[in-house]
């Protein structure tokens, strides 16, 4: 059986006192879209370094394509965009994608890659020169010129305008299309629903949650709204219809589950009156990726 | 104020991964590492016109005392070694520096060049200045008088070892301190070297005391050989060689212990 992507188990890096990743497990299925979703800090970078060979794990196992990271046929077969950098000032940037592309055995062509992510007028312009979202797509473009297998993008849409971040989706469709193997790192919750197939929460080094985006947010829609911390729910409970949940997560946010109608709806509000209380942002929806990361772990995703 | 413009064709980007033959690499490697140094400015005036200002200034006006030896044919195989020790020094402690700082190092790591093919690569470039300075060091030398003596393969034999001399010792300083500490200390090196290594000023001219510990010193050893071989014609002079290849052994043996790649 061909192996997974990536296969995680039990990761362990330290950075002097601290811990950056606390027995994380990660698996990244061939020809699809991983998205490794946490707030700055969480361990994303870390884990995606270690995968390219440029950390080494204190514990745990890891393999890329079925081989360990340092393994040197990975170079080729791997395509890496880092968070930032890597690229002289002074080069220009047609040099630098030509560069790498002569690295590689069948590369693509240069010139229609650096087309395709709206670079082709910056081909003489040196790489200082260029703006963030500029540098950002020529670095996304090293990481696919070589026809790789796996790609590890890390945070590739960071400081893109949003026309440039749809070149980046649409780039990040195709190449899984193609049958290339992606994995990225994110804090855009609606970069992970939107691209990846399978989603990894992950907070201080560890998994708090994965799944399809949908699986992690489910169909049901919710009541949402914020009030004081510490509302005796009990009572509400009881007014709602009997499969219906209420829940405080994290403080002052609340949280109903159920048939959401309009009873549902006028029920609470009744019950909001009754208590003297006032419902801020009350509102109707699906959950996110981002209420699902406020509930696990109480913060914030950035 | 973006300006995209997006072309929408069809790129096949089904894996097809493999890595170009090594040679392929490490010319592709060496010749944007050959471009990066002939634009920078900087670095031109380091490897190029400091050396042959020196050439001209120091034949033309009589500033050093000889003892009556021709001054052009004792500072062409000088300004030659200073040409060596900027490049394969001074450059390339800085360059790789910056590279280290910028990222470079590791982005060329994710990459089918390997380590060595890396450093192959930057040795092949370093040699390539190294042919354009010493073709135009000759050049102006011939035009200022200079008669080369002795043999041609012995002073390529000692400049080799003297760019595996300094390349280790700015490799060294390169993949150890801050790019901002190996900017500042390359050029200080560079001066003092200079200076005090028989480049322009006779090492005779030096006290009695000091004298023995600037012979060891790498350019020392370089503008020594080279003036036996090209001023005097001896033949492949040993003790020189010696001292250069020590050096190239002990930093080069160094830098792979210590060389940090981030």
């Amino acid at each position: 059986m061909e192996s997974p992507a990536v296969e995680i188990l039990d990761l362990v890096k330290r950075y002097g006192a601290g811990v950056a990743l606390d027995g994380l497990a990660l698996r990244a299925e061939r020809g699809a879209v991983t998205a490794v979703l946490g707030p700055n800090g969480a361990g994303k970078t870390t884990t995606v370094e270690i995968c390219e060979g440029f950390r080494t794990a204190d514990a745990g196992t890891v393999r890329v394509l079925g081989l360990t990271p340092e393994r040197p046929e990975l170079r080729a077969r791997v395509g890496v965009m880092l968070q930032s950098g890597g690229v002289p000032p002074a080069v220009r940037c047609g040099e630098w994608l030509r560069l790498v592309a002569r690295f590689h055995a069948r590369p693509l062509d240069p010139g229609a890659l650096l087309g395709r992510l709206g670079l082709a007028g910056h081909a003489r312009t040196p790489f200082r020169r260029m703006s963030g979202g500029q540098q950002q797509r020529l670095s996304l473009a090293a990481a696919v010129i070589g026809r790789p297998e796996l790609v590890f993008l890390d945070e590739p849409t960071a400081g893109l305008d949003p026309q440039a971040r749809h070149a980046c989706w649409e780039l990040v469709g195709e190449l899984r299309s193609a049958g290339v193997s992606v994995v990225l790192t994110t804090h855009h919750m609606d970069e992970a629903e939107r691209l990846a197939d399978h989603v990894v929460i992950i907070d201080k080094g560890r998994v708090v949650a994965e799944g399809t985006p949908a699986s992690l947010t489910g169909a049901e829609r919710q009541l949402r709204f914020r009030a004081r911390p510490g509302l005796t729910l009990e009572e509400l409970l009881n007014a709602l219809p009997s499969g219906s949940a209420a829940k405080e997560s994290p403080a002052g946010h609340y949280i109903i589950e159920g048939r959401v109608g309009p009873e549902l709806l006028a029920t609470v509000t009744a019950w909001c009156a009754a208590e003297g209380v006032t419902a801020d942002d009350l509102r109707i929806e699906r959950r996110t990726l981002e209420d699902v990361f406020l509930e696990l772990t109480g913060r914030e995703l950035r | 104020m973006s300006t995209y413009e997006r072309v929408t064709g069809t790129l096949d980007l089904t894996p097809a991964p493999g890595a170009a033959p090594f040679p392929r690499m490490v010319l592709a490697q060496a010749g944007a590492e050959l471009r990066a140094t002939l634009r920078n400015g900087e670095q031109l005036l380091l490897t190029l016109i400091i050396p042959v200002l020196l050439l001209v200034g120091f034949s033309l006006a009589p500033l050093i005392d000889l003892g009556g030896a021709r001054r052009v044919d004792f500072l062409v195989p000088g300004v030659l070694a200073l040409a060596v020790m900027s490049t394969a020094f001074t450059g390339q402690a800085i360059a790789t520096g910056f590279e280290r700082r910028y990222g470079v190092l590791k982005r060329l790591g994710a990459t089918p060049l390997s380590r060595s093919g890396l450093m192959l690569a930057k040795t092949v470039a370093v040699l390539a200045v190294e042919v354009i300075q010493a073709a135009v060091i000759v050049g102006v030398g011939l035009a200022l008088g200079w008669r080369p003596q002795g043999s041609f393969l012995a002073a390529a034999l000692l400049i080799v070892a003297g760019t595996a001399a300094f390349s280790g010792l700015g490799l060294l300083m390169a993949g150890t301190l801050r790019a901002e500490a190996t900017l500042a200390a390359a050029n200080l090196v560079y001066l003092v070297l200079l200076g005090a290594g028989g480049v322009v000023f006779p090492l005779a001219k030096f006290p009695e005391s000091l004298r023995p510990a600037l012979e060891v010193l790498p350019i020392s050893a370089l503008t020594g050989g080279l003036r036996a071989v090209l001023a005097e014609g001896a033949a492949l002079p040993l003790a020189p060689l010696g001292v250069l290849a020590a050096w190239a052994v002990l930093s080069l043996g160094l830098v792979s212990r210590t060389f940090r790649w981030e």
